[in-house]
Order: C-alpha cells, then sequence, then structure tokens
C-alpha cells in the first residue's frame, strides 16, 4: 500500500491558506447538453488530501461535473486541472482519475479479484505486482475470502467495497465517487461513511464525492460545495455551511431552519436590532451581516437552538411566548410546531436527554422560547 | 368445494394453454418424425408406397423385420459421409460470416438513440416481407455471367471475360450468408442492447482503450448472444436446399440435396428417411448448445 498518512490535512487547512497551491482546479466549467445547461461556470479549489462533497438535489449538475472530471463529457468552457495538467482533450483512460460508479458497473463475467486486476492489467504491470495489489486492497476492504466469488453472489455492500477497491487499487491521483453509498441501506450506510473515511485517510488520495444526501456529506468531508442549478452556491466545511450558510437556499438544504421576516433598527456594535413582526417582538443577533437601518432582511434560527420551557430563565436576549401545536416524537429528539401569537409557527427541537417525559411540554400547553444573540444569523430577505 | 371447483378450473385452463402448442407438435413434428424413422428401417420395394411394412400378420404369427441396412449403407458409401462434412462445412463457414456481418450491425442498431432502432430493426425485417424464393432467385440475376455484377465489373475493366459466379460454393455461401443474416442480428441485438453502459464507462476510467474495452467487456458479456444467433443459422444452413439447388454448381454437395435426390428421383424412400434422421442426430449437438444459451439468455 501507499505510506499511511495518517492526518491528511494539516493543522492549518490548505484552503485556509493563501499560499497553498490547489491540486484540483475548476476555472469555469460549464456544459450545456442542447439548450439546457447543466453546469454553469463553476470555478472551485480542491486541494491535496482532501474529500470533497459535492452535494446538491436531483439535476443540479452534480453529477455531470463529476464526469467532467473522470473525462465522460466534455466541458462546453472552462478548464480542467489536475496537479497542475490541464485535461482538455485526455480520453477516460489517459486521465489520473479512477471514478467508482454509482451502480458500481462490476463487470459481471469476471470475478471480484478479476474486477479488481482490470486496470493494473490494462496498465501492463508485471503479474507478481498485480497479485500482490490486488490481495492488499482486498484485504483493506476486508473482501478477501470473496475473491474468487462472481458479482451477483455477493450482498449490496460487499459489491460496493469491490467497486471502491477496484477504483483504489490503480493509486489514481483524484478519486470520484458518484453516490458511493446512495445504494445502501441506511444502518450499513452510516457505517461505512466512517469507514470510507478510514480507508481515505488510510490510502491518502483525493477524493470528490457526489451525493443528494446532506447527512452523508457532513459526515464525510473535509469541505463540502452546495450546488444548485448548475452552480456552486457556497463552499465550506460543514460547519461553515451548517452555521454560517450564505443563502436561505443553503440553509433550507442543510438542516432545517426557521426563517422569520424583520426589518433593521440598529445596530449596537456587532449586534444587529430588528424588529420581526412575527415574533411580536424586537430581536437582537450578532451578526457580521452589513445592513442599513430600515433594509428587510429575514432572521434564520436552527431548531434546535431555541431554548422552551414553562417558565423564562435568565441570560437569554430574546423570549417570544407561544403554544405547542404539534409534537413528533423521534426517539433521540422531539420536533414541536410552537404557534405564535402573530399566527407564525416556529419548529423547535429539543434531545432526550431523560427516559422520563414529565418535563415535556405537550400539545396545548404555553411555553416560552429562548435564544441568544448569537443563536441566529442573518440573511438577505 | 367452490375453492376446489376454481382450482380445477384454473388448472384446466392452463393446461388448456399447453395443450395447444403440445398438439401441434405431436401432431407436425413428433408424429411426422415416427413416420419418417419407421419408413427408415423398412426395406425398399417397387410398390406404392414403395417399401415394405414393418410389421406383418402371417399363419398366426407377428413377423417384425426391423432393417438397419439403409443406416449401414450410409456408412458404406462415401458419398453420403462426404455430402454431411460437407453440409457442416458450408453451414459453419456461413455461420461465420453472418456472424462478421450480423454483429457490427447488431451493434450498431443497440447503440442507436432509441428512436432510430426501431427503424434499424425493421430494415433488418424487412426482407421477410418477399418471399424467400424470390430473393434467392434475385441473386442469379446478380452472380450470372451477364448478370449485374459481371457487368459492372467489365465496365469498369477490373475483368475482360465474365467471373464464374454462379453455381460455385460461393454463391451458396453468399445466399445462405444473406438469407439468414436476420437470424443473427436479432438475437444478438437483444443481447447487446442489454449491455449496461456503466460498464463500457468502468472499462475506459481503468485504462481500457475503446478495442481493448471491446474485447474484454463488450463480446465476453454478448457471448449467449453470439451462441444464439451462430446456431440459429447453423442448424437450418445444414440442412439447406433451395439455396445449394439455385445457386450451387454440381458438385456443390449438400445433404439436403442428397436427400432430394434419394426421395424424388431414386425413389429410396428407406435410405432418404436414414438420411434425414441421421441429420437430426448430427444436429442434436448443436440443438442443445442453443437450448443452453438460451437457458442462459433469459436467465
Amino acid at each position: 500500500m501507499t505510506e499511511l498518512s495518517t492526518a491528511t490535512i494539516p493543522a492549518v487547512p490548505p484552503w485556509a491558506d493563501p499560499e497553498a497551491q490547489p491540486f484540483l482546479r475548476l476555472d469555469g466549467v460549464s456544459k450545456s447538453f442542447g439548450g439546457f445547461e447543466a453546469v454553469r461556470g463553476v470555478s472551485l479549489d480542491i486541494y491535496r488530501g482532501e474529500l470533497f462533497c459535492l452535494l446538491g438535489g436531483s439535476g443540479c449538475g452534480k453529477s455531470t461535473l463529476l464526469r467532467m472530471l473522470a473525462g465522460f463529457e466534455r466541458p462546453s468552457a472552462g478548464r480542467v486541472l489536475i496537479d497542475g495538467e490541464d485535461q482538455a482533450g485526455r480520453a477516460p483512460h489517459a486521465r489520473p482519475t479512477n471514478m467508482m460508479f454509482q451502480s458500481y458497473a462490476l463487470f459481471p463475467h469476471m470475478s471480484v479479484e478479476k474486477n479488481i486486476a482490470y486496470g493494473l492489467k490494462r496498465d501492463g504491470l508485471p503479474r507478481a505486482e498485480i497479485a500482490t495489489r490486488v490481495a492488499d486492497i482486498l484485504s483493506l476492504v476486508q473482501m478477501t475470502p470473496f475473491a474468487k466469488r462472481k458479482p451477483d453472489q455477493l450482498s449490496g455492500g460487499q459489491r460496493q467495497r469491490v467497486a471502491l477497491a477496484r477504483a483504489l487499487v490503480k493509486r489514481p491521483k483524484l478519486l470520484l465517487l458518484d453516490e458511493p453509498l446512495g445504494a445502501l441501506d441506511r444502518k450499513l450506510r452510516e457505517e461505512t461513511q466512517f469507514e470510507l473515511k478510514k480507508i481515505q485517510a488510510e490510502v491518502g488520495i483525493t477524493f470528490v464525492v457526489v451525493t443528494h444526501d446532506q447527512e452523508e456529506a457532513m459526515t464525510l468531508s473535509s469541505r463540502i460545495g452546495v450546488m444548485n442549478a448548475g452552480e456552486i452556491v457556497q463552499v465550506g466545511t460543514p460547519h461553515e455551511i451548517y452555521e454560517h450558510p450564505h443563502s436561505r437556499f443553503v440553509a433550507n438544504f442543510i438542516g432545517s431552519v426557521n426563517c422569520i421576516e424583520g426589518r433593521v433598527t440598529g445596530r449596537e456594535g456587532a449586534l444587529l436590532r430588528l424588529a420581526c413582526p412575527d415574533l411580536g417582538a424586537e430581536v437582537t443577533v450578532e451578526s457580521g451581516f452589513e445592513a442599513g437601518a430600515g433594509e428587510r432582511v429575514a432572521l434564520a434560527l436552527r431548531p434546535e437552538k431555541i431554548a422552551m420551557g414553562r417558565a423564562a430563565r435568565p441570560g437569554f436576549e430574546n423570549t417570544v411566548t407561544g403554544r405547542i401545536e404539534e409534537v413528533a416524537y423521534m426517539g433521540n429528539l422531539t420536533i414541536f410546531q410552537v404557534g405564535l401569537d402573530s399566527g407564525a409557527r416556529l419548529r423547535v427541537t429539543q434531545s432526550n436527554t431523560t427516559r422520563t417525559d414529565a418535563e415535556v411540554p405537550r400539545i396545548g400547553e404555553t411555553v416560552q422560547l429562548q435564544w441568544s444573540g448569537a443563536a441566529g444569523f442573518v440573511l438577505a430577505a | 368445494m367452490s375453492a376446489l371447483l376454481n382450482l380445477s378450473r384454473a388448472w384446466s385452463g392452463r393446461a388448456l394453454v399447453v395443450a395447444v402448442p403440445i398438439l401441434w407438435l405431436g401432431l407436425f413434428f413428433a408424429l411426422p418424425f415416427l413416420v419418417v424413422a419407421k419408413i427408415s428401417l423398412s426395406e425398399l420395394a417397387i410398390a406404392m408406397p414403395p417399401y415394405l411394412p414393418l410389421a406383418e400378420w402371417a399363419d398366426g404369427a407377428l413377423n417384425i423385420v426391423l432393417n438397419f441396412g439403409n443406416y449401414l449403407f450410409l456408412l458404406s458409401d462415401g458419398l453420403y459421409i462426404a455430402a454431411y462434412l460437407e453440409s457442416l462445412k458450408i453451414a459453419a463457414i456461413s455461420t461465420l460470416f453472418t456472424l462478421l456481418i450480423g454483429y457490427p450491425m447488431a451493434y450498431v442498431i443497440a447503440m442507436a438513440r432509441p428512436d432510430r432502432r426501431n427503424l434499424l430493426l425493421m430494415l433488418v425485417v424487412l426482407p421477410f416481407w418477399t418471399s424467400f424464393l424470390l430473393r434467392v432467385y434475385a441473386w442469379i440475376g446478380f452472380l450470372k455471367s451477364n448478370g449485374i455484377i459481371n457487368n459492372m465489373l467489365m465496365a469498369l475493366g477490373i475483368t475482360d471475360a465474365p467471373l464464374q459466379l454462379i453455381q460455385t460454393d460461393f454463391a451458396v455461401y453468399i445466399g445462405i450468408t444473406y438469407t439468414y443474416l436476420p437470424f443473427m442480428i436479432l438475437p444478438l441485438y437483444a443481447n447487446l442492447s442489454r449491455l449496461d453502459r456503466s460498464h463500457l464507462e468502468a472499462a475506459a476510467d481503468l485504462g481500457a482503450r475503446p478495442l481493448t474495452t471491446f474485447l474484454t467487456v463488450t463480446l465476453p458479456q454478448s457471448a449467449g448472444g453470439i451462441v444464439a444467433g451462430c446456431m440459429l443459422v447453423f442448424i437450418p444452413a445444414v440442412g439447406e436446399f433451395v439455396i445449394p439447388a439455385l445457386l450451387g454448381g454440381p458438385d456443390t454437395l449438400m445433404i439436403g440435396r442428397v436427400l432430394w435426390d434419394e426421395f424424388f428421383s431414386n425413389r429410396d424412400w428407406p435410405v432418404a428417411s436414414a438420411v434425414a434422421v441421421v441429420m437430426l442426430l448430427v444436429l442434436i449437438g448443436p440443438i442443445l448448445l442453443l437450448r443452453r444459451a438460451q437457458a442462459r439468455e433469459e436467465g
């Protein structure tokens, strides 16, 4: 195997280091099919050792973007540079990339072993080396006992491992994964997420993953690129994407959020004062958002950032009163829909930290909703 | 009670559906074959019909005479063995030609845009709309000494005198290849249209050039279609009579022609029947191969 690199991402991440050279650079890449623009002017830098997720709904252009990296589609405009080399005009077989297909695309007439050896044979490696590398990668994905099986004799999870092994064994500069966990059931998907991350750290190859599953993107990625309608709308670490979304689209796409319309009434240092008719109160929010007095904005509040109780507690900048209208018990947490006097509704979640439910407010109860100035963020209206 | 009635009704319905093809095969295949097999074991006679019955009732005794002489005769006369071998050879070479021509055609149709596929398939099947006999006859017009091909070659100055095209083995190959091409294309198309395109992309992604992808991914996965198509051409081509009779020369020796001569010229029904039975036995191998390929294609 390649030498183990336990820390693929250094303490100062490369995307925060202005000196760092990107490993994969997309420069104004577009792709049109007929009159339809599937990808529109995407510019993106991805660094060595990253596990980068392209996240978006179906038809957002994320798969087309991935296929352009692999060479299956030719960009209508823009350039793709891998390790400094322009990939224009290079056929898939001549690129330093390998792809793990959504359907896995395992060759049904070949055993697991032969499937994995396929790419190495195309490189004309000596037989002994092929055998060792296949054996090594099989043990990495824990499929050694199944080497002689045909793909149709494997379970979905096993096939996924073989597909990963087949793409990894050639030690590509860039591994492209199209919905790598999409075909697995939920339980297996969660286990495999961590394993995929572990394998990536072990082989030290840069991964670009396409997924529509925000949870998957959050767990896997070093950074996420959120796509919508052919464009990258925000790039950032999972934490940045969740806590500092730049737009309502991103805020809504990752997790859920309460968006409350408001108007800026004043500013006190880092604190912004907003008048929100729906809340029936003036609220304060810490925000780097540049907004002048009178400007219309939206206050975005994640449901888990709102504290809820029968009585108001000290230490919160903002308090509103509401009535519980709906309760959904999810096991680990409970989701409440709280109606305000204005008729607006807020979504609030509470972790179920104890097994007793005596403290949990019930439908119809009046509750106090409280949050600090740092809990919410401001978005353009 | 009513459940039982329903069950028996369902069962009888199913039986009826199965009975139709079984009855058909019994009446038009099994029974005639048994008659042929019976005739092949009887003795030639100048009579009407021209053979002796197998069983005779005389003086209170049933005499059954099974005459295996017809089969021994086939072995002793080199003509028959030569005809069998020649038929197998001509059928095999023609099958190879149909495969070489049919595979690229099936491939192109399978890879064509879905809205064009039906049109292309239609063009493959279109010749069936005219009589087989007419189409073979039309080849005479192409191949004869003052036919279209020779006239063109001479007009272009490629040859001075007409080439002997008609009444050669070459003409028989052309005739069989032309006639049976759709039987090769259709099963190959059915197979190739199911080919997963992502397999081709995966091969390219792993470093295979297009030709390597074809040889290592497409070709092995279409093996079932190749066997099915080859057998669908080979099996009827072995017993082909019309094409060698119209296009072949006097020395094109195929078993179908031998059969015809034995039956109609020599009026030796027992030997003709033996020829037919042996042909069927020879073809059992290829037929089993076809069955296996079809079973695999369906599974």
